[in-house]
C-alpha cells in the first residue's frame, strides 16, 4: 500500500508545484472563498514585516494569526510553498494512518460481534468485508490531496492548511491511543482557532472506549480519566499561551486573535453565514446574535456526544463538519478536511437519501461563487444578495449532507440491532420514517 | 422537509419523475420557448420608469443654441482630416484649447494578432485627444464623459463638430458639479481601450499607450455620439456592451424621456416603437426588436464605443443618428439640446446609477423585461438537464436487471474511472487546441497554403473543430475493452451536470448567450444515447453544435435586420464573424471565444462521444 500512497503524494505535490508557478496562484490567493481574514497569506506577510520592524504584528489590525505561526514563518518564510505542501502531505498521511488503524479496530469489533452472534441473521449484507475496506485509507488520502478545495487552499497559501494538519495529527494520535499527544495536539488546534475545543468530547470518549472505561457519571474511574485528560489539555494550553506571551512580550494577541474570531469584526464576504447577517443587523442586537451564532458551533457537541457516544470517530467527523459550517470565518479548506472522511463512511451509501441532490447543489454553488462575485464586484450589475443566496444554499447543502450521513449511520446501527427487514406487528413490511 | 424525509412520498415522487420523464422534458422545453416568446408581448412586460430620484423630479431647461456653428466646425474638421490623412491632432488640440478646456493627448499603438479584414488594419497607431472641463461648483471628484470616435472615412464628422460645439457651450455654464471630459478617440474601440486603460491605470490586453497627463474624477456615466449627417430623422440607442453587459436601465430611461420631451424620434435596434401591440404585426415587431437585442447581446462584442466603459463599472450608451427617407428631420441644435439635457440630469446625480435594473431585455424603448421575468424561460430549459440526470441517477442506483443466466457481471456494476476520465480529458484537450492553435499556427498555415493570415486563422479554427469529431474513435483506442452500458450512463450523467452548471453560469453573466446555447444544446443532451439511430442522430448533433448555431445565428440576424443574404454571402459573413470573435477576445478580452472553445465545445464533444459509445 505504500507504493500507491507515494504515487499519490507525488501527483499531489506536482499539481501544487505547477500551480504555484503559474499565474493562477495570485488570482487564487485573492479569492474570498479560499482565504479568510485570519488565514490570508498576505496578512501573514504583513505581520512578518511588522515583526521585523520591531512593532507588534497585531498593531495594524491586519494580522490575526497566532504568535506561533508568525514565529514559524519567521524562520521558513523563504520556503513557504514547501511548508504548505508539506502540511498537506502530513495531513494526508496522518489521515491515512488514522483511518487504517480505525478500520482495523472496526473490523476486529465486527469479528467479535459476529463470533458472539450478536447481529441479526438478515444483516449479513451489512457486514463489511476486508476487501472493500482495503482501499479506504488510500481513498481518504486521495479525497484530501486531490480535492480541488484543498489544492486551492494550498496554492493560496492559506494557513488553514496548517490548522488541518494539526487536527489530522490530533486524530491520528487519538486513534493510536496516545493520551498525552492527543491532548497536546488538541490544545494546539484549539490554540490555532478555538473551535476544535469541541473535539475534546469525542477524543475523551474514544480514549475511554479504548481503555475500557465505561461512560458512567457515577464511576470514579470515569471522573479520574476526565480530570487527567483535562489536566493535560489545559496544562499544555497554559504552556502555549504563556509561550506566546514570552515570544511577543505582550498580551496583544489575545484580543487580536481570539477576540477577532469570537466577535467577528471583519465582515468581508466569505462562504460562511456571519458576514451578511452582521452587516445588515442593527448595532444594539449585535451582541445577542453574536452569542446565538457562536453558541451554534459549540452547542451541538452535547446532543451529538450523547447520541454517538459509542462511535467517537463518527462524532469527530460530525464535529469537524459542524465547525466548518458554523465557524465565523470558514474557507473551502475547512470543508476539505471533513470531506476527506467521506470514503470512511462509504458503507453507508445504501442509506443515503439526498446525496444526488446535495452533490448537484454543492457542485453548482462552487461554480456560481466566482460568477456571482464577478457580477457583484466587477460588473456591478448584481449585488451582495446574489452572492449571499449562493452562500446560504451552499451551507444548506452541507447541512443536508451531514445530516444525511448522520441519519444513515444511525439507521445502519438500528438495522444491526433489529434486523434489516423490519416487520410491523401485523407482519407487513415496515419502513423507517424520520420525523 | 416531509418530501425529503418521508420514504414513501419520495418514492412516489421519484417514480413519477422517472416514469414521466420524457413527457415532462418535452413540456418543459415547449414551456420554456413559449415563455421566452411571450416576453415580447406587451401586457407581460413592464413600462420603463425613472428610478433615480436625482434625475427624475428635477427640471432642466435646454438652451443649446449653436447647432449651425457646430456643423461649420464639423466641416472644418473634415477638411483638416482630409489634409492630414488621419486624425487632425494639432487642429483638435488648438480648437479645444480655444474653447477653454484643459487638453491632453494620448498616443497608443497595437499590433493585432492577425490582420482585421473588416476594418483593414493590422498595425494600429493613433492618438486620442481629450479636453477636460473642470467643474466650477464641486471638488472635482466625479466626471462625465462625452466621446465621438474619429473614423478614417468621411463619417462621424458631425459628431466631432457637435462635441466641440457642446464643449464651447458647456464651458460658459456655471452649474457643472462634475468634470466633463470631451474625448475624440482614434481607431474606434482600440483607441477607447487605450484611453480607458490609461485612465484607470490598468493594462489587461498588453497594449502600448502613453500615460495620461490629466485626469478628472471617477467617471459616473459616458455617452458616445455617432452622427454622420447634418440632419437626422431618428436617434438610435445602443446599449449592448462587452460580454453582453448592459448599462443601468435608467440611462435608457433618461434618453427616452428627453426624446419624448424634445420631440425626437427614437429607436432601439433601429426599430421604431409601435402602438398596435394587440395585432399580429405589432407583436412580431416587438419580437424582432427583442430578438435583435438577444442576438447582439449573445455575440458578447461591444456594439458601440461605449461598450468598453461598462467593464469599469461606468454606465454608458451610444447614441447614433440615423438619416433615412422619412419626412420629419431633426437638426443639430435639437440633438445638442437633447445631449445638454441629458448631461444636466447626469450632473445632478448624487450616487452612481444603481437604482434601476442591470439585467433586462427591451422589446421596445418604453417597455422592458426584467431578470425575474426572463430567467424562468431559461430555468425551464435547464431543469430538463437536471431531470434527465435524475433519471440516469435512478437507473444507475437501482441494481441492473439480472440477465437470463442469473449472473451479473461484476465489472458492469462499477465502470472504471478511466472510461469517464479519458473522454473528459481528451475533449478538453481538443478544446484547448481549438483555443490555442488558430493564432499560433497562422504563420505556418500561410507558408504552406495559399491563404491570407485572417483566412488561415479562421480555417484552422474550423479544421480543429471538425477534427474533434473524429474523437470517439481515438478515445476508444486509448481505453481498450471499455464501453459498458453503465459506462456511458456515468459519462452522460457527468456531461449533463457539466452542461447544466456551464449554461447556468453563462446565463447569469450573459443571459442571451446562455439561452441560445440552451435552446440548441439541451434537446440533444436530453435525447442522446448510444442506442438511437447513428446516422440521423449524428446529423442532428452536428446541426445543433455550437458552430452550426453560430452559422444559423448569422443568417437569422441578417433576416431580423431585414437584410437577408444569399448562402454565399452568409458563409463569407460567417467566416468574418469567427475572425471578429477571436479578435475581440485578444483585443478587448471578450469571453465568448474562450467560453465556446474551452468549455462548451468540449461539453458538446462528450455527447458526441456518447453517441459513438461502443
Amino acid at each position: 500500500m505504500a507504493a500507491p500512497l507515494t504515487l499519490l503524494l507525488i501527483v499531489a505535490v506536482t499539481i501544487r508545484a505547477v500551480l504555484f508557478r503559474s499565474s493562477l496562484a495570485e488570482l487564487i490567493a485573492e479569492r474570498v472563498e479560499v482565504v479568510s481574514p485570519i488565514t490570508a497569506w498576505k496578512r501573514v506577510v504583513e505581520g512578518l514585516a511588522l515583526l521585523d520592524l520591531g512593532v507588534s504584528p497585531y498593531a495594524g489590525d491586519v494580522f490575526h494569526e497566532t504568535p506561533l505561526i508568525i514565529y514559524l514563518f519567521h524562520f521558513v518564510v523563504d520556503y513557504a510553498e514547501i511548508t504548505f505542501m508539506l502540511a498537506d502531505v502530513i495531513t494526508a498521511v496522518a489521515l491515512y494512518m488514522a483511518v487504517k488503524d480505525y478500520n482495523k479496530q472496526v473490523f476486529r469489533k465486527q469479528k467479535f460481534a459476529l463470533e458472539a452472534d450478536r447481529y441479526p441473521h438478515d444483516c449479513l449484507e451489512l457486514i463489511r468485508s476486508p476487501r472493500e475496506m482495503y482501499y479506504i485509507p488510500l481513498k481518504v488520502a486521495m479525497f484530501y490531496l486531490l480535492n480541488p478545495f484543498t489544492i486551492l487552499s494550498c496554492v493560496a497559501k492559506s494557513t488553514c492548511g496548517l490548522n488541518n494538519a494539526v487536527v489530522a495529527v490530533f486524530i491520528l494520535t487519538t486513534i493510536k491511543g496516545n493520551m498525552l499527544l492527543s491532548a497536546i495536539f488538541l490544545c494546539l488546534a484549539t490554540y490555532q482557532s478555538i473551535y476544535p475545543l469541541t473535539l475534546c468530547a469525542p477524543a475523551m470518549l474514544y480514549l475511554m472506549q479504548r481503555q475500557y472505561i465505561p461512560v458512567n457519571f457515577r464511576r470514579a474511574s470515569f471522573w479520574w480519566f476526565v480530570v487527567q485528560y483535562l489536566f493535560m489539555y489545559l496544562g499544555s494550553l497554559f504552556v502555549l499561551i504563556c509561550l506566546s506571551f514570552f515570544l511577543l512580550g505582550s498580551w496583544d494577541y489575545l484580543p487580536s486573535v481570539y477576540g477577532f474570531i469570537l466577535s467577528v469584526p471583519d465582515l468581508t464576504p466569505n462562504i460562511g453565514l456571519f458576514w451578511y447577517f452582521f452587516a445588515e443587523m442593527f448595532e444594539h442586537f449585535r451582541l445577542f446574535f453574536l452569542c446565538v451564532f457562536q453558541i451554534n458551533v459549540f452547542f451541538y457537541t452535547i446532543p451529538l456526544s450523547i447520541k454517538l457516544k459509542e462511535h467517537p470517530v463518527f462524532l469527530i467527523f460530525m464535529q469537524l463538519a459542524v465547525i466548518s459550517i458554523f465557524k465565523s470565518y470558514p474557507t473551502v479548506g475547512d470543508i476539505a478536511l471533513y470531506m476527506a472522511f467521506l470514503p470512511v463512511w462509504s458503507h453507508l451509501h445504501r442509506f443515503l437519501r439526498n446525496i444526488f441532490l446535495v452533490s448537484c447543489v454543492l457542485l453548482a454553488c462552487s461554480a456560481l461563487f466566482p460568477v456571482l462575485w464577478h457580477l457583484w464586484i466587477y460588473a456591478g450589475s448584481a449585488n451582495s444578495n446574489f452572492y449571499y443566496a449562493i452562500t446560504l444554499l451552499f451551507n444548506v447543502a452541507q447541512i443536508l449532507l451531514v445530516s444525511d450521513y448522520f441519519y444513515a449511520f444511525l439507521r445502519r446501527e438500528h438495522h444491526l440491532t433489529y434486523g434489516l427487514y423490519l416487520k410491523r406487528k401485523d407482519g407487513s413490511e415496515a419502513t423507517l420514517v424520520l420525523k | 422537509m416531509g418530501l425529503l424525509s418521508d420514504p414513501n412520498r419520495r418514492r412516489a415522487l421519484i417514480s413519477m419523475l422517472t416514469r414521466l420523464n420524457a413527457p415532462i422534458c418535452v413540456v418543459c422545453y415547449m414551456a420554456g420557448v413559449a415563455w421566452f416568446m411571450g416576453l415580447a408581448f406587451e401586457p407581460f412586460t413592464l413600462r420603463t420608469y425613472m428610478s433615480e430620484n436625482a434625475m427624475g423630479s428635477t427640471m432642466v431647461e435646454e438652451r443649446f443654441p449653436s447647432g449651425e456653428r457646430a456643423l461649420a466646425t464639423a466641416r472644418e474638421f473634415a477638411a483638416h482630416k482630409k489634409k492630414v490623412g488621419g486624425m487632425p491632432v494639432d487642429w483638435l488640440v488648438k480648437t479645444m484649447e480655444a474653447r477653454g478646456l484643459e487638453v491632453f493627448t494620448q498616443r497608443f499603438s497595437r499590433t493585432l494578432p492577425f490582420p482585421d479584414e473588416n476594418k483593414e488594419r493590422y498595425m494600429v497607431k493613433g492618438t486620442n485627444v481629450y479636453g477636460i472641463l473642470r467643474a466650477p461648483r464641486a471638488p472635482r471628484t466625479e466626471a462625465l464623459v462625452l466621446t465621438a470616435p474619429c473614423s478614417p472615412d468621411d463619417s462621424n464628422n458631425q459628431a466631432v463638430g457637435l462635441l466641440l460645439g457642446l464643449a464651447h457651450y458647456f464651458r460658459n455654464q456655471i452649474y457643472w458639479a462634475k468634470d466633463i471630459i470631451f474625448l475624440v478617440n482614434d481607431h474606434d474601440l482600440i483607441g477607447m481601450q487605450a484611453w480607458l486603460e490609461g485612465y484607470h491605470h490598468t493594462n489587461t490586453t498588453g497594449m502600448d499607450w502613453s500615460p495620461l497627463q490629466g485626469r478628472g474624477g471617477s467617471i459616473q456615466a459616458a455617452l458616445t455620439l455617432e452622427l454622420s449627417s447634418d440632419v437626422v430623422t431618428s436617434l438610435d440607442l445602443v446599449l449592448e456592451g462587452l460580454n453582453g453587459q448592459l448599462p443601468n436601465l435608467d440611462l435608457a430611461n433618461l434618453f427616452y424621456a428627453f426624446c419624448q420631451k424634445i420631440g425626437v424620434l427614437c429607436t432601439i435596434q433601429g426599430k421604431l416603437q409601435r402602438n398596435d401591440w394587440d395585432s399580429v404585426s405589432g407583436y412580431s415587431h416587438a419580437v424582432q426588436t427583442m430578438m435583435l437585442m438577444v442576438m447582439k447581446q449573445a455575440s458578447g462584442r461591444p456594439w458601440g464605443d461605449h461598450g468598453l466603459f461598462l467593464r469599469y463599472h461606468i454606465e454608458a450608451a451610444t447614441i447614433k443618428g440615423i438619416n433615412s427617407f422619412r419626412q420629419f428631420k431633426t437638426d443639430a441644435t435639437t440633438i445638442g439640446r437633447l445631449l445638454e439635457g441629458m448631461y444636466r440630469k447626469l450632473n445632478n446625480l448624487l450616487e452612481r446609477l444603481h437604482q434601476s435594473y442591470f439585467f433586462y431585455l427591451m422589446p421596445s424603448l418604453s417597455h422592458f423585461v426584467s431578470i425575474g421575468y426572463y430567467m424562468p424561460a431559461f430555468g425551464l430549459l435547464a431543469v430538463i438537464l437536471l431531470l434527465r440526470a435524475l433519471d440516469l441517477w435512478v437507473q444507475l442506483a437501482s441494481p441492473p436487471p439480472r440477465s437470463e443466466d442469473g449472473m451479473t457481471d461484476v465489472e458492469e456494476s462499477s465502470p472504471g474511472l478511466l472510461s469517464v476520465l479519458t473522454p473528459l480529458v481528451i475533449s478538453h484537450l481538443t478544446g484547448a487546441a481549438l483555443y490555442l492553435l488558430p493564432i499560433h499556427f497562422q504563420e505556418m498555415a500561410v507558408e504552406h497554403f495559399p491563404v491570407s493570415e485572417t483566412e488561415a486563422v479562421v480555417l484552422t479554427a474550423i479544421a480543429v473543430y471538425t477534427a474533434g469529431l473524429a474523437l470517439p474513435h481515438n478515445t476508444h483506442r486509448f481505453v481498450s475493452g471499455e464501453g459498458t452500458e453503465q459506462g456511458w450512463r456515468v459519462l452522460k450523467l457527468v456531461a449533463l451536470l457539466y452542461l447544466a452548471v456551464l449554461l447556468g453560469c453563462t446565463a447569469l453573466i450573459n443571459f442571451s448567450l446562455g439561452f441560445i446555447l440552451a435552446l440548441t444544446l439541451v434537446p440533444l443532451a436530453a435525447f442522446i444515447t448510444p442506442h438511437v439511430p447513428k446516422v440521423l442522430s449524428a446529423f442532428i448533433l452536428v446541426i445543433l453544435s455550437p458552430a452550426c448555431t453560430l452559422l444559423f445565428s448569422v443568417f437569422f440576424f441578417q433576416e431580423l435586420q431585414e437584410m437577408p443574404v444569399s448562402f454565399q454571402d452568409g458563409w463569407v459573413l460567417y467566416l468574418s464573424v469567427i475572425s471578429q470573435g477571436i479578435l475581440d477576445h485578444s483585443l478587448y478580452g471578450s469571453l465568448v471565444y474562450p467560453l465556446i472553445s474551452l468549455l462548451v465545445y468540449p461539453c458538446w464533444l462528450l455527447f458526441w462521444n456518447i453517441l459513438f459509445w461502443k
